[in-house]
């Protein structure tokens, strides 16, 4: 067969793509892992924080690079909300009720975004360059993304690893009940986890935004996508969900060169169910 | 409290069902406008499909992707009638089949490999996207996301293509078909299976150890529910005349079902069908009051309100009024 020049392409935009879904599924699975709460409106928080940026920066004229830290800031603030208004209170009902919460979250923040900024797609306006590598167009925005997503979970893994508050979510990751027994302050603990997963969505969505218009239900077309990812790498697994988030996206760019888009994303699907079948736990994850 | 007072209790009870059905019945001919049989034919045909999904919800399986079922149930029988000419009365039980095969393909792993809980909830929305997606793709065929009309037949009422101009048609149709569902979910909840599935809810190990085969326990409700949710996917879309992948299926349709059920009260037989009249009231009434230049404020109201309901009264409108009834009733036997 010859050198397919369109499928390295292919390749390397998913690669590309990988990274920003990989950072998607970090923040999920690790608010998953310590507080054992999915966030089925992770993605709309994502959709929030794109549109922070874009009314930053396309409408009141901040800075880019500024716009993104105060929209980090902001998705964070709003995750510690999401956690202290939303499940807090309802920490010690049956898991299913808090998933279904956030299910509300979703409803409400999507239509509440439809409310007040219309229905209309909107785009920063910026154009970045497309870099041609041997006849391979890569677009700029996509590397740069992957970069971006790279060196947040650079500094995630380093937060989680060498700080001490880091070391206390690891800790509460392992063992809810003990470390609470000896003297750890696990609400602390889940509000500042709760804030991180909504930097990284804060993250997510500046580099999303250089990318893809921004409307009110864009939350739903990369959401489920990182559900599954986190299910086939095992949810709670931060290694197993980056890796998966890779496999998937290849699926989706090989997919879509040969095939539509959409057909990408029944082919990473039947892919998942394929997986379940030998795999059920995620790749990385063990049972329980 | 007396045997003859639990008896006086149980008649009761079964006069009103009957005066309720009686008034169902005759509702047509009270002159009702065109808009409130609309009403009523939407919330008969949303409280079928809900109890269908509270039939596997209250055992704890919290499918997030019955919007798939749904979508799979009218999309065959648009895409039959218009493309091969298919009659619906052939049509609803392909589409009924299909949606239990892909119940079967997703449910086997998922139960045989104990994916319970958050994964299963996870799956199953992610499964209700795809066959959004699906629908989507094949755009050639079912329109993409304008969506879909089925081809008129004669001047408008067949039976043989279920077409009618006039609602009263289907008021009984839907009447019919939400009736059926509220039988089966009796029949349901008298058989083995609920308590099977009850005790493989509270500890599928335990279950197991005492002979339940929790696999295929599962499977049938499971399957049960995806095909009650794919007849009534197929209804709506000969109700409507037209079917688009937002309203049939996704995982706005999906958490539409969730949210109305868990309003209503999943554990009781009429909560699913108080949460379709509580959300399709509400949306109405704002859509009445706001007009079309607040798109997203019942949504809005919705969403509030679901997270509402999760934190203050889990078991829904019906469920908690009981509860209350309940709680009465011992205080009154206590004085």
């Amino acid at each position: 067969m010859a050198f397919d020049i369109y499928l390295l392409e292919a390749i390397i935009n998913g690669l590309l793509l990988g990274g920003v879904l990989a950072l998607l599924a970090l923040g999920l699975n690790l608010i998953f892992g310590v507080i054992d709460v999915i966030w089925i409106s992770y993605a709309e928080l994502v959709m929030l924080g794109m549109y922070a940026v874009y009314w930053l920066h396309a409408y009141y004229g901040v800075p880019l690079v500024l716009a993104g830290f105060i929209a980090i800031l902001g998705v964070a603030a709003l995750g510690f909300l999401v956690h202290y208004l939303v499940i807090s209170p309802i920490l010690s009902s049956p898991p299913i009720n808090q998933l279904l919460a956030t299910g509300g979250l979703l409803f409400f923040l999507q239509a509440f975004a439809m409310l007040l900024f219309g229905n209309e797609f909107r785009n920063i306006g910026l154009r970045l360059p497309i870099i041609v590598i041997a006849d391979m167009y890569i677009s700029f925005a996509r590397l740069l993304a992957f970069g971006a997503a790279l060196l947040g979970m650079v500094a995630l893994y380093l937060f989680l690893s060498r700080t001490f508050i880091g070391t206390a979510i690891r800790a509460v990751s392992q063992d809810r009940e003990i470390m609470a027994i000896m003297g750890v302050d696990t609400k602390k603990v889940y509000l500042i986890t709760s804030a991180i997963g909504g930097g990284l969505a804060g993250l997510a969505a500046c580099l999303l935004v250089l990318q893809y218009d921004v409307h009110p239900d864009v939350g739903l077309s990369f959401g489920p996508i990182t559900f599954m990812i986190c299910v086939l790498g095992g949810l709670g697994r931060l290694l197993g969900g980056f890796i998966a988030a890779f496999v998937m996206s290849q699926f989706i760019t090989i997919g879509g060169l040969y095939l539509d888009l959409e057909w990408g994303y029944v082919l990473a699907f039947v892919f998942f169910i394929g997986m379940m079948f030998w795999r059920p736990q995620g790749i990385l994850g063990t049972r329980s | 409290m007396s045997l003859g007072a639990v008896n006086t209790g149980l008649t009761g009870a079964r006069a009103l069902q009957a005066a309720g059905i009686g008034v169902l019945l005759i509702l047509p001919f009270l002159g009702g406008s065109d808009y409130f049989m609309h009403i009523l034919i939407q919330v008969l045909i949303w409280a079928f499909i809900y109890t269908s999904w509270a039939l596997m919800g209250r055992l704890g399986l919290v499918s997030l992707g019955h919007g798939a079922f749904m979508g799979i149930g009218a999309y065959t029988v648009v895409l039959l009638w218009n493309f091969l000419g298919i009659t619906p009365w052939l049509g609803i039980p392909i589409g009924v089949v299909l949606a239990v095969l892909l119940a079967l393909v997703i449910g086997f792993p998922c139960f045989r490999f104990r994916i319970v809980g958050h994964y299963f909830a996870l799956v199953t929305l992610a499964l209700g996207e795809v066959v959004r997606l699906t629908i989507i793709a094949l755009r050639d065929h079912t329109g993409g996301s304008l969506g879909l009309t089925p081809n008129r037949f004669g001047d408008g009422t067949s039976w043989y293509a279920l077409q009618f101009a006039d609602k009263e048609y289907f008021y009984y149709i839907a009447l019919a078909v939400w009736l059926a569902g509220l039988g089966i979910w009796v029949l349901v909840d008298r058989s083995m299976m609920r308590y099977a599935l009850i005790a493989v809810g509270e500890d599928e190990g335990a279950a197991a150890s005492l002979g339940i085969r929790v696999t295929v326990q599962k499977l049938r409700i499971t399957a049960l529910s995806a095909a009650l949710t794919a007849l009534g996917g197929g209804l709506y879309a000969q109700y409507l005349t037209y079917v688009n992948p937002s309203i049939v299926s996704g995982v706005t349709v999906s958490l539409h079902i969730v949210f109305a059920v868990i309003v209503g009260g999943m554990f009781t037989a009429f909560g699913p069908t108080v949460g379709a009249l509580f959300t399709i009231t509400l949306s109405e009434i704002l859509r009445i009051s706001f007009g079309a230049q607040i798109i997203g404020l019942d949504l809005s109201i919705y969403g509030l309100l679901l997270i509402l309901f999760i934190i203050f009264l889990p078991k829904g409108i019906l469920g908690s009024l009981q509860d209350l009834a309940a709680k009465r009733a011992r205080e009154a036997k206590a004085d």
